[in-house]
C-alpha cells in the first residue's frame, strides 16, 4: 500500500487534466464528480497509507518513482518521502481539501466557470501534495511554485473585475520576493553541501557547519525569506488580505488551511538548519510575535468578513512561527493542523453567509442572522471558540503548547509569552466581534437571507465542526521527526500561568460582548476621540504597510519605468538597426534593373576573384 | 602532322570569349545578347577541344558535345522567353525592362 504513495498527487493531476482538456464542455454533475472525487480518492489512499505506516512502526518511508533529471552529481527524482510530518500534512491537505471540494460543488454551482474552478483546485492539491511529499528540495520547490501559480489563478478567478486581477498579481509578485530568496538559499545549500536531498542535506549540514556559523545563518535566513513570503508574515504579509478577492472556498483551502502554512512546513522540515543558526531561530520567533500582534490589531478594525478572517489567519500563522522560533516544532505543526480545521470551518461558514446574503461582505450590513442561518451560526460559534482557544476546543490545546514552549525559551521567553497572551486576548475580541455583529443584534441589513447551506455544503461544515471541537485530541506522530530537538520535558508550570492563558481570550470575548452585544460601551463615542479614530484608521489600513510599500517600492519603480520609457538598453540595438538599414539602402542602389550592369559586375567579380587566386 | 600549338588555340578561345562578353555587355537588343552568349559558350568549347588534343584525352571532346547540347537547350528556352517578352512589351530592348530594381 505504501508503494502507492505516488497515486496521491496523481489523482488530482488526472482530475485537473481531464477537466482542462474537456474545456468546460462537461455537465456540472460530472465536473463535480471528477473534481471532488479525485480528491476523495486521494484522501482514501492517504488514509490507507497512514494506517499502514503507523502500523509498521517505521520512522520513515521512501519511494522513488523516477529520476527527474540527471546532470552529473545532481539527480533530483520524483521521490516521495513519508514520515510523521509529511503524513500529517498529507492528511490535512487531502482531508480538509476533500471537504472543501465537496463544499465547493454546492457553493460554486451558479458559476459559469464551474469546470475551470475545479481544474485549478485539483492542480493546487496535486502541487501541494508534491510540496509536502517531495524528498528533495527541488521537488519541494516545484510544488512550492505550483501552489503559488494556483493561488494566483484562483485569486484572479473572477477576472472580469480588474481589481481581482490586481490582487492576484500582488499576491504573485509579493510571494515571488520570498521565493527568490528561497531559490538563492537552495543554490547556496547545493553548492555548499552538494546535495538537495533534504535528509542528506540536513545530515551534511550538521556534520560540516558549526552552530552559529555564517553559512548556516545565511541558509536559514534565505529559507526564512521564502517561508515569510508564502506564509504571509511580516514584512511580506500584505498580499493575503487582498487575496480574499477569490471565491470563498479558495480562501478556505489555499489562504487558510494549506498553502499559507507551507512556510511553517518548510521551516519544520529543515529545522536542523535553524537549530544551527540560533539567531535566525530567534528571529523566527520575533517575526511570528510581531505578525500575530500586528494582525490582531488589524483584525479588530476590519469590516469585511473575509478580511477579518484573513488577518486572523496571518495572526495564527504568527503563532506557528512563534512556536517554530521557540523550538517547539511539533507544537507548530499541531497548531497548523487544528488551525486548518477551524479556519476552514470559519471560511466555509463565512462563504455560506456571503452566498445567502447575495455576496454581501460588510459585517455591519448583516446582523441578526442567527435564526435564518443556523448551520453557519453554529459553525461560527464553534470555529470562533476554537480560534479564540476556549478550553476544550482544538485550538486551546495547540495554542497552550505554543505559549508554554514560548515561556521556556531562554532569554526573551517571558516577552514572547506575554506577547502571545496579548495576542490571544485580541483573538477573543475580534473573533467574537464577528459573531456578535453578524449573528446577533438587529437585522440592520436590507438583505433578506436566502436559504441556509444546501446539503453538500452543510455536510463538510458539520464534519469540520466535529474536527474543530475534538481535533485537539489527535496525537500527531511527530516524535521521530523532531528527535533532534531539545527534549521537551514536562515542566510544572505554575497554575497562575495556566489561569492567565485561559483567562486572556475569555477576557477578550467579554470586552467584545460589552462593545458589540450589550453596547455598554459605544464604539461611535470611542471613535469621536481623535486619538482613537486615528489609531483605528492606522489599524484598519493594516498598519499602513500597503501605503508604505506603495511609497517605497511601487512609486519608485513606476518613476523609473516612466523615465526609462524608451529603454536605454534598446538604444544600443537601435544603432545596430540603423547601420544595417543604411548599408542595405546603399547596396540596394546597385540593383539597377539593367541586365548589362549585372553581367558586367559578374564578369568583374570573376576577374577579381581569379586575380586574387593567382596573386595569392 | 604539324600540330597547332596550344597557345594559339587558347588565345583564339580567349579572343572569342572577350568578343562575346563585350557583345553581352554592350548590345541592347536581346537577340544579339543571346547570340553573343552563344559565342562565349563556343569559346569555352574551343578551349576544351584544344586542351583535350594537347593531352591526347577524349574528355574534352565529350565536354564539347555536352556544351553543344546545353547551348541548344538554352537557345530554345531563351528564344521562347524572347517571344513572350516581345508579345508582352512590344520590344526587344533589354534596358526598357528595368523595373525590377532595389
Amino acid at each position: 500500500m505504501q508503494d502507492l504513495i505516488w497515486l496521491l498527487p496523481t489523482f488530482p493531476l488526472l482530475g485537473f487534466l481531464s477537466l482542462v482538456l474537456t474545456g468546460g464542455s462537461l455537465p456540472k454533475k460530472i465536473v463535480a464528480i471528477i473534481g471532488a472525487g479525485s480528491i476523495g480518492l486521494s484522501f482514501l489512499t492517504a488514509a490507507l497509507i497512514a494506517v499502514q505506516f503507523l502500523g509498521s512502526g517505521e520512522d520513515y518511508f521512501v519511494k522513488e518513482v523516477w529520476v527527474w533529471m540527471a546532470v552529473g552529481e545532481f539527480t533530483p527524482g520524483f521521490t516521495f518521502y513519508l514520515d510523521g510530518l509529511s503524513l500529517v500534512m498529507m492528511l490535512i491537505i487531502t482531508g480538509v481539501g476533500f471537504l472543501i471540494h465537496l463544499y465547493s460543488t454546492g457553493f460554486m454551482v451558479d458559476d459559469p466557470s464551474y469546470s475551470r474552478f475545479f481544474a485549478y483546485m485539483n492542480l493546487f492539491v496535486a502541487a501541494m501534495l508534491m510540496l509536502v511529499l517531495g524528498d528533495n528540495l527541488v521537488l519541494l520547490y516545484l510544488g512550492w511554485e505550483g501552489v503559488g501559480l494556483c493561488s494566483y489563478l484562483l485569486i484572479g478567478f473572477w477576472y472580469e473585475n480588474p481589481e481581482n486581477g490586481y490582487a492576484a498579481r500582488k499576491a504573485f509578485v509579493v510571494t515571488r520576493v520570498g521565493d527568490t530568496a528561497m531559490a538563492i538559499g537552495l543554490f547556496l545549500l547545493f553548492t555548499q553541501l552538494g546535495t538537495l536531498n533534504i535528509q542528506e542535506m540536513l545530515h551534511a549540514a550538521e556534520q560540516q557547519w558549526a552552530v552559529g556559523s555564517g553559512l548556516a545563518i545565511a541558509a536559514a535566513l534565505l529559507l526564512l525569506g521564502g517561508a515569510v513570503g508564502k506564509s504571509a508574515q511580516l514584512p511580506l504579509q500584505t498580499w493575503l488580505p487582498d487575496a480574499m478577492a477569490g471565491p470563498t472556498p479558495i480562501s478556505a483551502l489555499i489562504h487558510a488551511a494549506t498553502m499559507v502554512t507551507a512556510g511553517v512546513y518548510l521551516i519544520a522540515r529543515t529545522h536542523v538548519l535553524f537549530e544551527l543558526a540560533p539567531t535566525v531561530q530567534m528571529l523566527v520567533a520575533f517575526v511570528g510575535l510581531a505578525t500575530l500582534l500586528m494582525a490582531g490589531f488589524t483584525a479588530m478594525t476590519q469590516r469585511d468578513i473575509k478580511r477579518i478572517l484573513a488577518y486572523s489567519t496571518i495572526s495564527q500563522i504568527g503563532y506557528m512561527f512563534l512556536a517554530l522560533g521557540a523550538g517547539a516544532w511539533s507544537a507548530a505543526v499541531f497548531h497548523l493542523m487544528t488551525h486548518a480545521f477551524f479556519k476552514a470551518l470559519l471560511f466555509l461558514a463565512a462563504g455560506t453567509v456571503i452566498l445567502s446574503l447575495h455576496h454581501e461582505h460588510d459585517i455591519f450590513k448583516m446582523g441578526g442572522k442567527r435564526e435564518q442561518l443556523p448551520v453557519a451560526f453554529w459553525s461560527f460559534i464553534i470555529g470562533s471558540a476554537a480560534l479564540a482557544a476556549l478550553p476544550f476546543t482544538s485550538g486551546f490545546y495547540s495554542k497552550d503548547e505554543i505559549l508554554l514552549a514560548a515561556l521556556e525559551v531562554q532569554g526573551p521567553g517571558l516577552l514572547l509569552w506575554i506577547g502571545g497572551v496579548i495576542g490571544a486576548f485580541f483573538t477573543g475580541i475580534y473573533s467574537f466581534r464577528l459573531v456578535f455583529v453578524v449573528f446577533f443584534g438587529d437585522s440592520n441589513g436590507h438583505h433578506e437571507a436566502k436559504e441556509d447551506a444546501v446539503l453538500s455544503m452543510a455536510v463538510p461544515l458539520c464534519v469540520l465542526m466535529v474536527l474543530a471541537l475534538f481535533g485537539g485530541w489527535i496525537q500527531v506522530p511527530l516524535d521521530a521527526v523532531f528527535s533532534h530537538g531539545a527534549g521537551h520535558e514536562e515542566e510544572r508550570v505554575s497554575l497562575l500561568v495556566h489561569a492567565i492563558m485561559i483567562a486572556a481570550p475569555i477576557l477578550g470575548i467579554g470586552v467584545s460582548y460589552l462593545f458589540f452585544m450589550s453596547k455598554v460601551f459605544d464604539v461611535d463615542k470611542l471613535m469621536a476621540n481623535p486619538l482613537a479614530s486615528s489609531l483605528h484608521r492606522f489599524w484598519f489600513s493594516g498598519w499602513g504597510m500597503d501605503a508604505l510599500y506603495q511609497r517605497l517600492f511601487v512609486n519608485p519603480f513606476l518613476y523609473l519605468a516612466r523615465i526609462n520609457r524608451n529603454d536605454l538598453v534598446d538604444k544600443f540595438y537601435a544603432v545596430i538597426v540603423s547601420i544595417t538599414r543604411t548599408a542595405h539602402l546603399m547596396i540596394a542602389r546597385s540593383q539597377t534593373g539593367y541586365l548589362g550592369w549585372y553581367a558586367l559586375s559578374m564578369a568583374l567579380g570573376l576577374v577579381l576573384v581569379l586575380a586574387l587566386g593567382v596573386m595569392l | 602532322m604539324q600540330s597547332i600549338p596550344i597557345e594559339h588555340g587558347l588565345i583564339l578561345a580567349g579572343i572569342l570569349f572577350a568578343l562575346g562578353l563585350v557583345g553581352v555587355l554592350t548590345r541592347r537588343n536581346i537577340v544579339f545578347v543571346l547570340m553573343s552568349l552563344e559565342v562565349m559558350l563556343n569559346a569555352s568549347g574551343l578551349a576544351f577541344v584544344v586542351a583535350s588534343t594537347r593531352w591526347g584525352h577524349a574528355d574534352g571532346q565529350v565536354m564539347f558535345l555536352m556544351i553543344l547540347t546545353l547551348a541548344a537547350a538554352e537557345v530554345a528556352v531563351g528564344l521562347g522567353l524572347i517571344i513572350q517578352m516581345y508579345r508582352k512589351f512590344q520590344t526587344v530592348d533589354i534596358d526598357v525592362l528595368s523595373k525590377m530594381k532595389g
